[in-house]
């Protein structure tokens, strides 16, 4: 009975369409579609081939359609499921079954040496693909994923052309030892460090070239890197030609506008003169000058970029090949930075002997020419003086500075900004190549056994030039300075493993056995340059050259084994041996155990509709650290001073040798990590998501605390001791809103919690423990901010509690006398808030609409505190210095602070400020022109927009800072871009 | 460490000790500290140890907002004070290097590399050195902090947590080891430049046993007396100009026992005397006139120094170094830097006129005269005063010296029998050795300190001045030092 009332509510539908269809004059089709265990799958896309006719499957999967006397075909389509193509043959009644798509099932995920399904995950694996990067001016890597990977935090730094990212996977692990995940790039570890010369090393990979990333973040997935595992891994695969393929060739050009987003609001013009003559000496009101020039104005542009790559792929006698060639030019929008890069790579994976052996070999070669501008500038022009011209007769290049009454330089006033600017000329070239090559054999005897070998090498080669003329002001008394720089890195790596992949269909199981062995060699060679003036003086004789290596030898195993396509296993274990420790310590073993539980493969799920999928997973592992900046910090050694670090005994000035500081027995940073989670879809995977939770804890916390005093050559040592916990759960949901022929439309969601907290930072334990002060602010040397405590989270700012009076205004030099000693000293300082978002989230929607598609990204972090610096140093008696004026922002309107004899102010709460905020990151518009030229030509036409608003109550210009202290950072530029992509085949 | 089979690396070695004072770490002015936390500049041995003596006292004032640095005049620092723990920091930075040194140079290492003949020698010599140097860190921490940790060649490096010493005990040892040195040190003024001779551990005993009885309660001024003799009758002569023991060129000054030397292309430092000269210099000041490219506005004195001296110009006493053009002599707001006059004594400008020799006149070539001839002549006529034994009236011929040199070689400068009081000592001592990084152990040693004996601008943080608690006459250990050695017990009242 139910049939009959919903095919009757079906036959008045289709007989809409069949009035409509009328000319055609045909039959009509009904049937049902089910999936494989015999479920009927409503909402299924029932379309007539070739037209735009078509129906929907109703609740229970039946349809009804008009179509042609003769010929035709139905095209069955759903989410989740192969399409289906069905002739109709004349058929009245056409019943179908679908079936799940086996190519989403079986998306191979990319993990530490080798591939894994990702239904047989046992970790926590993310793999983003190219559809689904951020799209827009992109000029470095990590940006495709910003906002998209629960669990991982993206803050880019700032807006300097190139500028790097601070990357975050579940809080960071350490307290002083490196905070960064390892990043792989096709198959080679790279370092984290810095590049002379480069913004950030990562700018120097072209995001065009990239494929997907793939992100580890439990212990389970991450502990094949062993001792660089603790704060996530980052696997990074770039394009390659595919067997098979046709000859392509794609062309993206993209142009694109940067411009400042806002400026800090300053006094100005004759708010500012009122407020020199109320509150400057008699003397300095007289430097009041005449001019109304806004500094902010001045040092920033709208910048242009633009970003072009070709690539060629396809398949020449069966080896595919993919070439390409990028070159970007982009200016930042702070004068006189820009970047020029080119880029080309090369990746020819050929296959032999019956394609047993198959080769994989990359190349990828960088050009970076950089001009770096003067960023001290963007604070200087916040507070220089309004009311003075931007130019002057003088020797200073013609641009005002700040003089005493015998026209010599005030060496304590801010410097002219735009002179800082233009009077720099700071620029590197950089050359850079990663490479590698692969080869797999599947050995001939032995069915399923494979030998993989793996060499790559990362070399870069970088020198630059700082050249200040004798007319700026900063080196105006030494008569300018020239000097350069120079570093060579060499990173070579060899990996080789075996692998074996069994199917025991006897005892339904499945296994995927992984050994190997890696060997990893870092070099680094700094040689040293004396700094001259422009008549060749020497300014800073050479200082000593660095060179530096380190090596990490390993053996690593891993088991994955499947029983009932259900039951999951994953074992790993990696034994690293690191250069930077001694003999005893060098070796370290970094266990990992993950199961998982198909729970939608068990017969009692299979008369259900509701889920589509359900898998439970849960993990621990341990892995290490061991990037701790030194290289040999468990060797007593002597080093030599510099030139300028000479002491004189009798007439000779000696070059001092100093024995270091060492810590014997230092030896890896531990990481536990236990994960546990949920993955499931929903209505036929319409809704998909995950939900996780992880707990780390770290021990043997490398970090460096002070030592008893006269015990060690030091009074910090980098040594083992501390712990630190990160807790935190993720979610993620991917919905299908919307999936027919003409629309489409995703929507993704992922957010993260997660706290961190210091649980034991020094060998005796002691209440009364202040912590380690960190987080250098401006407005007094040496002065910091933030406190690492046990019992808080770590970076905790340590400030006075402020005083407010009735009407909610912070009263001046009154704070809360938290110990009640009578006395604001040091004791009353406490710790209020920390940097870390407790949540943050990214919100994806991408929507398409025949040929058009809308896509935006929104970013968003809450309850993330920021010191505003800027903020903090605006008080009335920072107007007047000594013989020169300072402006101050307009917001000490709000609570008016003359910051006479009160050293405290700045340590004032008040100036930390909830900066929770929601950007809308990127936001795109494109256009596909298909198949023109006889299906031989797409094109792709795009705009869009990065950085577009940010709604946040946070005062100062972005809320977005890493380490949390806002002290005049190159602003985020909001950008507008066009581009075009042409794909020929 | 291979680096002691090369007799030629001794020296670099020991340079390094020596350099301890002036420089902060490998890297001149900056950039490899050798002590971490904290800006490498601001936490110069030097510096510190001149702000730790000076800024609690009536002799300066500065007006940088750096946090905890009013606390110094205040009075009113606590365990966590920054400065305070540099300060420590750096002393025993120097004990571990001198350590580290003697423990590499004992007779049985040296005859083990075959360091044999002159070169034996010499390596005594440098051995002596080192002890010495560590003797005066020690005698900073005795002075400054009292009861601290002790440790010597005798421990190894590592992380082990050193045991507590009580103030006698680390008195008694400074004492034995500069006995047990005196000797073996090259004779008084027979050694080279910059390096330490009998005379230096002579002028450290002398201030060691003046301030006996503030460390240990027991009085030894007659020892006093006996090795203030020993440098009196060393050969040593009063500079004829006195100006000339602060300028660039102060190396070929008469009168300096042991200096801490500088030089502005090769030993470079943001702390040491390029802040002593730096720092008092702004408002309407000319940095020419100091060698300088510019003033860092900081440090003045409060009037009742400048109430010490006849005049406030060098007409009458050539030791009033005063600038007053656009200054104002009582000070009413601390970072206001024309309030109070600022001390023009420290310049990077030599004896002829000459600017020192960095191009930038960042970094100067003056150096620090730690120990002086006029300190010593002083000590031995308070130590007479004290009940010393030795002769009135040597010390008056002594004291008037130093008055004669400051007036111009005029007889109006001398005072009489008579006049020759305690009080006038110390009043003395603030004119001849002001800004020298004496005051604090001074007024302790006369009571003045912390008590309202005797109060100046500012004192306890009050503009008329107040008396402190007197555990305030030793600092805190730092916080971090308590946490970080379990056998610490801090100091009474912190």
């Amino acid at each position: 009975r139910e049939y009959d009332e919903a095919s009757s509510t079906m036959a008045t539908s289709s007989s809409r369409v069949e009035t409509e269809r009328s000319p055609l004059q045909g039959n009509v089709v009904r049937g049902t579609v089910v999936g494989e265990n015999g479920t009927p799958l409503p909402g299924v896309t029932v379309v007539l081939k070739g037209t735009t006719r078509g129906t929907a499957t109703g609740v229970n999967g039946d349809f009804t359609l008009a179509v042609p006397a003769e010929g035709g075909t139905l095209v069955f389509s759903y989410i989740g499921y192969e399409p289906q193509e069905v002739p109709i043959d004349g058929r009245e009644q056409i019943d179908v079954v679908l079936s799940t798509d086996v190519e989403a099932l079986e998306e191979v995920v990319v993990v530490g040496y080798g591939t894994q399904k990702k239904s047989d995950l046992t970790g926590s694996v993310t793999a983003v693909g190219e559809e689904d990067f951020q799209e827009g001016n992109i000029t470095t890597p990590e940006q495709l994923i910003a906002g998209k990977v629960a669990g991982v935090q993206i803050t880019p730094s700032g807006g300097a052309p190139g500028a790097g990212s601070q990357i975050r996977i579940r809080g960071g692990a350490s307290l002083n030892a490196s905070n960064d995940p390892l990043i792989v790039i096709d198959g080679v570890p790279v370092d984290n460090n810095g590049i002379s010369g480069t913004a950030n090393p990562l700018s120097l990979i072209n995001p065009n070239d990239i494929e997907s990333f793939n992100i580890l973040k439990d212990a389970s997935a991450t502990a094949i890197y062993g001792s660089r595992a603790s704060n996530g891994v980052i696997i990074i695969t770039t394009k390659k030609g595919r067997a098979g393929d046709k000859f392509k060739v794609t062309l993206n050009s993209l142009a694109s506008i940067s411009q400042l987003r806002d400026q800090v609001d300053v006094l100005q013009g004759d708010e500012f003169r009122e407020a020199v003559n109320r509150y400057a000496t008699p003397a300095n009101r007289e430097l009041l000058g005449e001019a109304n020039t806004d500094w902010q104005d001045l040092i920033f542009r709208d910048a242009i970029s633009h970003d072009h790559n070709l690539s060629v792929s396809g398949s020449i006698s069966e080896v595919p090949y993919r070439v390409s060639v990028g070159h970007l030019s982009q200016e930042g929008i702070l004068l006189t930075s820009e970047l020029e890069r080119t880029t080309g790579s090369l990746s020819l994976s050929p296959q032999f002997f019956d394609e047993s052996l198959r080769v994989n070999l990359n190349l990828k070669g960088i050009y970076a020419e950089n001009r770096f501008a003067n960023e001290g500038a963007i604070g200087a022009a916040v507070v220089f003086d309004p009311t003075q011209p931007v130019y002057q007769d003088n020797e200073f290049g013609g641009y005002f500075e700040w003089v005493d009454e015998n026209g010599l330089l005030n060496t304590l006033a801010p410097r002219n900004p735009l002179s800082m600017l233009e009077q720099r000329d700071d620029r590197s070239e950089v050359l850079r190549s990663i490479g590698s090559l692969q080869l797999d054999y599947s050995m001939p005897f032995v069915d399923g056994l494979r030998a993989n070998l793996n060499l790559g090498y990362d070399v870069s080669e970088s020198e630059g030039q700082v050249i200040l003329p004798p007319t700026l002001a900063s080196v105006y008394t030494q008569g300018g300075s020239i000097n350069e720089y120079e570093q060579e890195k060499v990173n070579k790596l060899l990996d080789f493993y075996l692998n074996y992949t069994q199917d025991y269909e006897e005892i339904d199981s499945r296994v995927d056995l992984t050994a190997g062995y890696s060997y990893q060699k870092f070099t680094n060679e700094i040689p040293p340059f004396a700094t001259l003036n422009f008549v060749g003086d020497t300014i800073t004789r050479a200082p000593n050259p660095i060179e530096t290596n380190n090596v990490l030898v390993s053996f690593f195993g891993r088991l994955n084994y499947v029983f009932k396509e259900k039951y999951l296993l994953t074992a790993t274990v990696r034994r690293d041996g690191s250069s930077r420790f001694s003999p005893d310590n060098r070796w370290g073993t970094f266990p990992a155990l993950a199961l998982a539980w198909r729970i939608i493969e068990e017969p009692f799920l299979e008369a259900q509709t509701v889920f589509s999928d359900l898998k439970i997973r849960g993990g621990y592992g341990i892995t290490g650290q061991q990037d701790i900046g030194g290289f040999y910090p468990y060797l007593p050694r002597y080093v030599y001073s510099n030139v300028e670090g000479s002491y004189l005994l009798g007439d000779t000035y000696y070059r001092t040798l100093r024995p270091q500081g060492y810590d014997v027995n230092i030896k890896w940073e531990e990481t536990e990590t236990w994960n546990a989670g949920i993955d499931f879809g929903l209505f036929n995977n319409k809704l998909t998501g995950s939900l996780e939770y992880y707990f780390k804890q770290t021990d043997d916390l490398l970090s460096q605390i002070p030592v008893p005093a006269g015990s060690n050559l030091t009074n910090r040592l980098f040594t083992n001791v501390g712990s630190i916990e990160n807790e935190g759960v993720e979610a993620v949901l991917n919905y299908y809103a919307v999936s027919n022929e003409n629309i489409n439309w995703e929507l993704g969601f992922n957010a993260t919690y997660n706290r961190n907290e210091i649980t034991n930072l020094s060998r005796v334990q002691d209440d009364a423990a202040v912590g380690i002060q960190v987080g250098g602010i401006g407005g007094g040397v040496g002065n910091t901010i933030q406190i690492h405590t046990v019992g808080y989270p770590t970076f905790s700012y340590y400030v006075y509690k402020q005083v407010y009076d009735d009407n909610g205004r912070p009263i001046e030099g009154l704070y809360a006398d938290l110990n009640d000693d009578g006395a604001i000293t040091d004791e009353d300082l406490y710790r209020f808030e920390d940097p870390t978002p407790d949540w943050y989230l990214g919100f994806t929607s991408q929507f398409s609409y025949k040929k058009w598609s809308l896509g935006f990204v929104l970013r968003g972090a809450f309850n993330n505190y920021v010191y505003n610096n800027i903020k903090a140093n605006a008080f009335y008696n920072n107007l007047d210095w000594n013989g020169y004026l300072l402006t101050i922002p307009t917001y000490v309107r709000d609570f008016g602070f003359l910051g006479v004899n009160d050293p405290n102010r700045q340590y004032s709460d008040y100036f930390v400020e909830n900066a929770s905020f929601v950007r809308m990151d990127n936001i795109n518009l494109g256009y596909n022109f298909d198949n023109l030229l006889d299906d031989r030509v797409n094109v792709r036409v795009t705009a869009s927009g990065q950085n577009v608003f940010i709604i946040t109550d946070y005062d100062g210009l972005d809320p977005e800072v890493t380490g949390g202290i806002d002290n005049n950072f190159y602003p985020r530029p909001r950008i507008w871009s066009l581009g075009v992509q042409l794909e020929f085949q | 460490a291979s680096v002691y089979r090369d007799f030629v690396n001794y020296k670099q070695v020991l340079a390094k000790i020596y350099a301890g004072y002036a420089l902060t770490g490998q890297q001149g002015p900056a950039g490899d500290p050798d002590i971490l936390g904290g800006d490498e500049g601001f936490s110069s041995y030097l510096r510190q140890y001149w702000q730790l003596q000076e800024l609690p006292t009536d002799e300066a004032v500065i007006g940088w907002g750096d946090v905890g640095l009013s606390d110094l005049h205040e009075m009113d620092w606590t365990p966590n004070n920054q400065f305070i723990t540099a300060m420590f920091a750096r002393i025993f930075y120097q004990v571990s290097l001198t350590n580290e040194f003697i423990r590499e140079t004992t007779d049985a290492k040296l005859e083990e590399r075959g360091i044999t003949g002159a070169n034996l020698e010499l390596a005594k010599e440098y051995r002596a050195e080192a002890r010495f140097l560590r003797a005066l860190s020690y005698w900073h921490a005795l002075d400054l902090f009292g009861s601290v940790p002790f440790v010597t060649e005798e421990d190894e490096v590592g992380a082990f947590f050193p045991e507590q010493i009580s103030r006698e005990e680390l008195f008694n040892y400074i004492e034995s080891e500069l006995l047990a040195i005196e000797d073996e040190l090259v004779p008084a003024r027979q050694n080279e430049y910059g390096r330490a001779d009998q005379a230096a551990a002579w002028t450290l005993l002398t201030k060691l046993y003046l301030n006996a009885e503030v460390y240990t309660g027991e009085e030894r001024y007659a020892d006093a007396v006996t090795y203030a003799e020993k440098v009196i009758g060393a050969g040593y002569e009063l500079e004829e100009n006195y100006e000339n023991l602060f300028l660039a060129d102060n190396n070929t000054a008469d009168g300096i026992i042991f200096a801490i030397a500088f030089d502005g292309l090769r030993t470079q430092t943001y702390g040491g005397t390029t802040y002593l000269v730096h720092a008092p210099v702004g408002g309407s000041m000319d940095p020419a006139e100091f060698g300088i490219d510019g003033g860092w506005s900081g440090l003045r004195t409060t009037e009742q120094i400048v109430d010490l001296f006849p005049t406030t110009t060098g007409v009458i006493d050539e030791r009033a170094m005063f600038y007053t053009e656009g200054q104002a002599e009582v000070i009413n707001d601390i970072t206001d830097f024309t309030d109070g006059y600022p001390i023009t004594k420290y310049r990077n400008v030599t004896s002829t006129g000459e600017v020192g020799s960095h191009p930038g006149r960042v970094f100067v070539d003056t150096d620090f005269p730690m120990f002086r001839l006029a300190d010593v002549y002083l000590m031995y006529a308070e130590a007479v005063l004290r009940g010393g034994g030795g002769d009135v009236g040597m010390a008056l011929e002594l004291v008037n010296a130093l008055r004669e040199r400051a007036y111009n070689d005029d007889v109006a400068g001398r005072i009489s029998a008579n006049e020759l009081t305690l009080d006038f000592i110390l009043d003395e001592r603030a004119r001849e050795l002001s800004w020298e990084a004496q005051r604090r152990t001074d007024l302790i040693r006369f009571n003045k300190f912390t008590t309202d004996n005797y109060l100046w601008a500012w004192k306890g943080g009050v503009p008329t001045g107040t008396a402190v608690p007197e555990f305030r006459e030793i600092y805190p250990i730092p916080t971090a030092d308590i946490l970080a050695n379990p056998n610490l017990e801090q100091n009474p009242g912190y």
